[in-house]
C-alpha cells in the first residue's frame, strides 16, 4: 500500500520501545505513565451511567452541549479567562483533537510552527500532518525549562506563523510566571504569531496559580487556549477536551471538527458537566496528593544526589542523571524494574534527563525511589 | 492547607507513615514533624492510631452492633453524665450523641450475638435514664474508616504512555 509522504516522514514514537520493554515483565513499577492513577470522581461516573440509562446516546451539537460550555466558561474564569459559551468555546474529543484542529485551521502548507522542546510528543507530528514545518525552540535546565525570548530569537522563531506553548509542561513539570510569559507574549505580538496554548495541566500547579498567556495584553485575539478533563478530573479514557478563542478562530476549528468528528462523545459530556458542577473537592484532594508525592520525589532525588530542578506543575519531575538518558532508562528498567521515560524522547532539549511521573500511589513511589537509589549506588 | 491540617490528612489515610517520609512529603524537617505530632497528641486532636480491619475475612468470632439509645434527662443528669458511664465499658467501641429519633448511637462488639445482647440487657438497659434500646446487628461491612472492603481496583493503565 502506498503511504503518504506526510505520514512516512513521521517516525514511530520513541516511547513505544519503552512501553514494550516494560510490558515484558510483571514486576515493574512504572513511573512512565502520563495519566492520573486516580479514577474519575464517582459523581462524574454516575452521571455518565445515568445518561446511558436514560438513552442519551445521540450526537450533541457540533460545539458540544450548551450546558457544558456554560460550565466551562464559568470554570476558566478563575484564571481570568472570559469566553462566550456560544461563540468562543468548542468541546472536542480530548485536548488532542483540539490541538490537531488548531494546527489544521491555522497552518498552511509550508508555514513554520515553533515548538519548544522538550515537549509533548504529539506536537511535531501534528504539525507535519497539517503540512507545516516544525521549528524546535530549546528550553534549558538552567532556565528551569521555561521558554525564553532569547531562545525564540536564536531559533529564528520570529518568522514562525504559529507557536505551540505548553505550560505547565509535559515532560518537565515546569510552569511559567506572568512576568516570564509577558516576554513571550510581547515577542508573539511583535512578530504576529498565533499561539496554540495547551493548558491541559492548568489545574495542577503547586505553590502558585496557573497564568494563561491569553490573559496578557494583545494575546486574546491571537491565542487558542486548549484544556480538558483528562488530567484534572482523571478522565483520560473519556476523551474530552475543549478549545477557547476568538469567534473566527473557533469557527475555523469547528469547520474541521463538524466534518471530521461531528461532536465530542456524548457520554463523556454528561460526565464532564457533573465534574464541573460538583467535583471541585475531588480535584483539590487529588492535587494535594500529587503535591505530597512531588515533594517526596524531589526530596528523595536530592538525598540520592540526583540533580533535579523544582518542578511546580503537572505530575512530572525531570531529573538529570547525566550521560545517555536512554541507556540509563533501559538499565534502570532491566536491573531494578523501574520504568521511566528518557527525556530525549521529548526532543533534543530533553537529552540527559528522565521524565519521572509521580501519578502513582505512595507505596509504589517509595519502593521505586528505593530501587532508583540502589541503582545509583551500584553504578 | 496549613502544615497541621495536611499532616492530619496524611495520617488519617495512612497512620503508619514514618516521620522521615512525612517530612519528605510535607517539605518539613523531621524534627518539626515530630513536634507537630506531639502537639496534636497532647492537645487531644490525635487520640490514637488503629488498623482498619475486615474481621469477616479472618473468620474470627467477632460480632458488632449499632445500638440506638433513648434517654430521659432530669435536673441532676445530663447527656454528659450518661455518656461518662457508658464509655467506660470496653465493649463500647464508639458513642455519639445524635440528632433525630433517638439520643445516642453506640457501636458495640462482642464474640457472639448472645454476648452483645447480654451486654445491652445487663449493662445498658438498666441505666436509670435509659428508656429504650434498639439493637442492629451488623451483617456485612462494605466500607470502614474510609476504606472499601471489596476487591482492590487493578491499575489497568498502559505501563508507559506519553
Amino acid at each position: 500500500m502506498r503511504i503518504a509522504e506526510r505520514v512516512r516522514s513521521v517516525p514511530e514514537s520513541g516511547i513505544r520501545k519503552f512501553f514494550e520493554l516494560a510490558e515484558e515483565r510483571d514486576d515493574v513499577i512504572s513511573l512512565g505513565v502520563g495519566e492520573p492513577d486516580f479514577s474519575a470522581p464517582w459523581a462524574a461516573r454516575t452521571a455518565a451511567i445515568d445518561s446511558l440509562e436514560r438513552g442519551r446516546t445521540s450526537y450533541t451539537s457540533n460545539r458540544g452541549k450548551r450546558e457544558l460550555r456554560e460550565y466551562i466558561a464559568a470554570d476558566v474564569a478563575r484564571w481570568g479567562l472570559e469566553y462566550s459559551p456560544d461563540e468562543e468555546i468548542l468541546v472536542t474529543t480530548g485536548a488532542s483533537e483540539a490541538v490537531d484542529l488548531a494546527l489544521r485551521a491555522f497552518v498552511d502548507p509550508g508555514d513554520t510552527v515553533a515548538v519548544h522542546e522538550p515537549s509533548y510528543i504529539s506536537y511535531v507530528p501534528g504539525v507535519r500532518f497539517a503540512g507545516g514545518e516544525p521549528l524546535g525552540v530549546p528550553t534549558y535546565a538552567a532556565d528551569d525549562f521555561k521558554l525564553t525570548v532569547d531562545s525564540l530569537q536564536k531559533s529564528g522563531a520570529g518568522d514562525a506563523e504559529v507557536l505551540i506553548l505548553c505550560y505547565p509542561n509535559n515532560p518537565t513539570g515546569a510552569v511559567m510566571t506572568e512576568r516570564e510569559l509577558s516576554a513571550v507574549a510581547d515577542f508573539c505580538v511583535d512578530n504576529d504569531i498565533t499561539v496554540i496554548a495547551d493548558e491541559i495541566y492548568a489545574a495542577l500547579t503547586y505553590g502558585r496559580e496557573h497564568v494563561s498567556i491569553a490573559t496578557l495584553p494583545g494575546m486574546r485575539e491571537r491565542t487558542i487556549v486548549i484544556n480538558g478533563f483528562s488530567k484534572a478530573f482523571a478522565m483520560t479514557g473519556l476523551r474530552l477536551g475543549y478549545a477557547m478563542g476568538p469567534p473566527e478562530g473557533i469557527d475555523a476549528m469547528n469547520r474541521v471538527h463538524q466534518y471530521t468528528m461531528l461532536s465530542a462523545p456524548t457520554t463523556a459530556q454528561f460526565a464532564a458537566i457533573e465534574a464541573l458542577r460538583s467535583c471541585g473537592d475531588a480535584v483539590e484532594e487529588m492535587r494535594s496528593a500529587y503535591n505530597r508525592r512531588r515533594r517526596f520525589v524531589l526530596s528523595r532525588f536530592s538525598e540520592m544526589g540526583l540533580d533535579c530542578f523544582e518542578a511546580r506543575g503537572a505530575f512530572y519531575a525531570f531529573p538529570e542523571p547525566g550521560g545517555d538518558d536512554e541507556a540509563f532508562a533501559e538499565e534502570l528498567l532491566e536491573s531494578q524494574g523501574v520504568a521511566v521515560v528518557p527525556g530525549s524522547v521529548f526532543g533534543e532539549g530533553g537529552r540527559g534527563h528522565l521524565r519521572v511521573s509521580y501519578a502513582t500511589g505512595m507505596r509504589d513511589l517509595k519502593e521505586a525511589m528505593n530501587r532508583m537509589e540502589t541503582f545509583l549506588d551500584d553504578r | 492547607m496549613d502544615a497541621k491540617r495536611e499532616l492530619l490528612a496524611v495520617l488519617s489515610t495512612d497512620a503508619r507513615e514514618s516521620v522521615t517520609d512525612l517530612s519528605r512529603q510535607l517539605d518539613l524537617d523531621p524534627e518539626t514533624v515530630e513536634e507537630l505530632i506531639d502537639e496534636l497528641e497532647a492537645d487531644g486532636v490525635i487520640h490514637g492510631y488503629q488498623a482498619v480491619i475486615d474481621w469477616d475475612s479472618i473468620n474470627d468470632s467477632h460480632v458488632s452492633a449499632f445500638v440506638e439509645l433513648n434517654v430521659e434527662l432530669d435536673r441532676e443528669t445530663g447527656y454528659e453524665e450518661i455518656a461518662d458511664r457508658i464509655v467506660k465499658f470496653p465493649t463500647v467501641q464508639s458513642l455519639r450523641l445524635v440528632s433525630g429519633d433517638y439520643d445516642f448511637a453506640i457501636e458495640v462488639t462482642g464474640e457472639s450475638m448472645q454476648d452483645v445482647s447480654r451486654f445491652i440487657s445487663e449493662q445498658i438497659a438498666p441505666i436509670p435514664e435509659v428508656t429504650q434500646t434498639v439493637t442492629h446487628f451488623i451483617m456485612d461491612t462494605y466500607k470502614d474508616g474510609g476504606m472499601e472492603f471489596g476487591d482492590r481496583d487493578r491499575d489497568d493503565r498502559l505501563s508507559v504512555s506519553p
